[in-house]
């Protein structure tokens, strides 16, 4: 039953959609390449703003700032967020685990704004208590975390559920210890879902300006917090030059992993059938 | 099983998450509700405690409650709070709506291309969504202006004489909140839609049904969960928005999460942000736990 007039529509509704999602990315490349500052009309081609950006020390140490804050609540969300996965999927009784399970999936439903202003009133009050931590990287690494783990731990359970167990039990019955079953079968099988969970986490925190805003201190600005500075002054082609990077980076990463997903999915494949053509030909009569 | 000869090493692994959420999720919100339970504080310090040493009374205060539903001088929810809770639920919800109009028509045309192109078209949709949040809507900023590219577009089709302000009204709020939530909504209903047995479709129509009936009928009934699912997706995030309505938005459409900023660090009073913060809980958890009611028979099997 599809006539022409349905499929013309259905091209048109998906191509103008596209439009719509794609034009900020296209019109921020465009006019990252502008010879003046206005973002109305295109003067002249020019790299002024790509210069303008090396020199910009705030921009450049929020991005040193940011990739370290990233790479340290990635790693720490991507290890609870396992932890977490596996006690929801194998500890199906436990005491608690009705309100365990409440608070890792609360943060996804969280507003922000709740999650950043509970965990600077959690911080003030270690700091009155304790004296340390400044509030500064560490509480920020400390607020993705709780952010990253979150969505980290939906990632690697989906993992988790899908595994067939009866490995884990063959190795246990050859006498392996609980910990080496862990480290020697099930983590192998799901490292990919682990780093998917990394990833995931790296990218939140690369990006989330409001739990950074209320969780740093002075003078300790990530990435995200200095764009959000310069972006409510108005017009600043620099940012479309970070963004122009930003864009073309993720963009490279994303296609690297999916077509890495992909040659290991292939790989294992490959593999399987040849374990099978191997134990065919072993089988076989002589 | 073989797990139970595990004991202490179970202990462990349940500890270590566990540990962590109660430190790190629980305290904060115990002190949250805390604070919105006492006095503001003097210079020094920003809230009283609740256990006044001297009487060794308990002081707990319900002004920073009372406060958010009534005023001085106005009425019982006449209040600048309830304007604000008010409008982020309207913003929410329109965007809820955007998104579901836009989105429905693609995630179902999406579903129904070739399968070979299905992993292409998601990963397009994806692809804008993995990079920064914060430089996608400060883009729109530039797009929506007096001088902008789409002012400068309905000008030179003499569409408009004049430029139309469209920053910082209701017309940029929506534009942005629908494009950052948008893929929330496409996800779930694309991930419904191509389970989909289009046959049932067919027989539909061989039964004499008209597309819109056959779609109305039909594919919109087999979907609920995937509407339900995106919507909630949708229009929780968007009631507690706070960059969006920071960038795009003007002074009329302040957003209750600008709120709490503003109690919070502006007017230093911290008791009546955790309170504002605590009401703002309360809104996301009623649509939640209705969501729960009519979905969570089939969602969680349970253990």
């Amino acid at each position: 039953m599809k006539n022409l007039s349905t499929r013309y529509f259905g091209k048109a509704w998906l191509a103008a959609t596209f439009l719509f999602l794609y034009m900020p990315l296209v019109f921020m490349v465009v006019f990252s390449f502008n010879s003046t500052r206005q973002d109305a009309e295109f003067t002249g081609f020019s790299l002024r703003w790509y210069e303008a950006l090396t020199r910009d020390t705030k921009i450049v140490d929020g991005f040193w700032l940011s990739v370290q804050v990233a790479t340290a609540s990635g790693v720490a969300s991507a290890v609870l967020a396992t932890f977490a996965a596996f006690v929801l999927v194998r500890y199906r009784r436990f005491s608690g685990r009705t309100l365990f399970s409440g608070m890792v999936n609360a943060p996804l439903v969280m507003p922000e704004v709740v999650i950043g202003l509970s965990l600077l009133l959690l911080m003030v009050g270690i700091q009155n208590a304790f004296g340390w931590p400044q509030r500064g990287m560490l509480t920020i690494v400390l607020g993705h975390t709780l952010l990253g783990m979150a969505y980290g731990m939906v990632v690697v359970q989906s993992r988790l559920l899908e595994m067939d167990r009866a490995i884990e039990e063959a190795a246990m019955d050859l006498g392996a210890k609980p910990y080496q079953v862990f480290f020697l079968i099930t983590m192998p099988n799901i490292m990919q879902a682990i780093f998917a969970a990394y990833l995931l986490a790296f990218t939140l925190s690369f990006d989330d300006v409001v739990i950074a805003e209320f969780l740093s201190g002075p003078g300790v600005n990530t990435l995200p917090q200095v764009i959000f500075g310069y972006a409510r002054r108005g017009i600043n082609p620099t940012i479309y030059a970070a963004a122009t990077l930003l864009i073309a980076s993720v963009t490279l990463v994303v296609i690297g992993y999916s077509v890495w997903v992909a040659r290991q999915t292939r790989k294992r494949e490959r593999e399987m059938a040849a374990a099978v053509r191997a134990e065919m030909v072993a089988l076989q009569p002589h | 099983m073989a797990l139970t000869f595990a004991m202490p090493g179970k202990r462990f692994v349940i500890g270590v998450p566990y540990t962590w959420l109660v430190v790190f999720f629980m305290l904060p919100f115990l002190i949250l509700a805390y604070i919105s339970f006492v006095d503001m504080g003097n210079d020094i310090s920003p809230f009283k405690p609740i256990w006044d040493s001297e009487t060794g009374l308990l002081h707990l205060k319900y002004e920073n409650y009372y406060t958010i539903f009534q005023s001085g001088e106005g009425g019982l929810f006449q209040t600048l709070y309830i304007e604000a809770y008010l409008r982020s639920l309207w913003y929410a919800l329109c965007t809820a709506v955007l998104c579901l109009l836009i989105g429905y028509p693609f995630s179902y045309f999406i579903a129904r291309s070739a399968p070979s192109v299905r992993p292409a078209l998601l990963m397009m949709v994806m692809l804008p969504f993995w990079t920064s949040f914060l430089l996608r809507v400060y883009a729109w900023k530039g797009i929506l202006a007096d001088q902008g590219v789409v002012n400068q577009m309905l000008m030179a089709l003499g569409l408009t004489a004049e430029p139309i302000q469209m920053l910082y009204t209701d017309v940029s709020m929506l534009v942005g909140m629908t494009y950052v939530y948008l893929p929330f909504m496409v996800l779930p209903l694309y991930a419904n839609l191509v389970k989909m047995d289009f046959r049932l479709l067919e027989a539909a129509y061989d039964l004499g049904a008209s597309p819109f009936k056959a779609f109305w009928l039909v594919t919109v009934p087999l979907s609920k969960a995937g509407i339900i699912a995106g919507f909630m997706l949708v229009f929780i995030p968007c009631v507690g928005e706070f960059v969006i309505p920071s960038l795009l938005g003007g002074p009329e459409n302040i957003m209750i999460g600008r709120v709490v900023w503003d109690e919070m660090f502006t007017s230093n009073n911290w008791p009546r942000a955790s309170a504002l913060a605590v009401v703002m809980i309360g809104l996301i958890v009623v649509p939640l736990a209705v969501y729960y009611h009519f979905s969570g028979d089939a969602a969680e099997p349970r253990a």
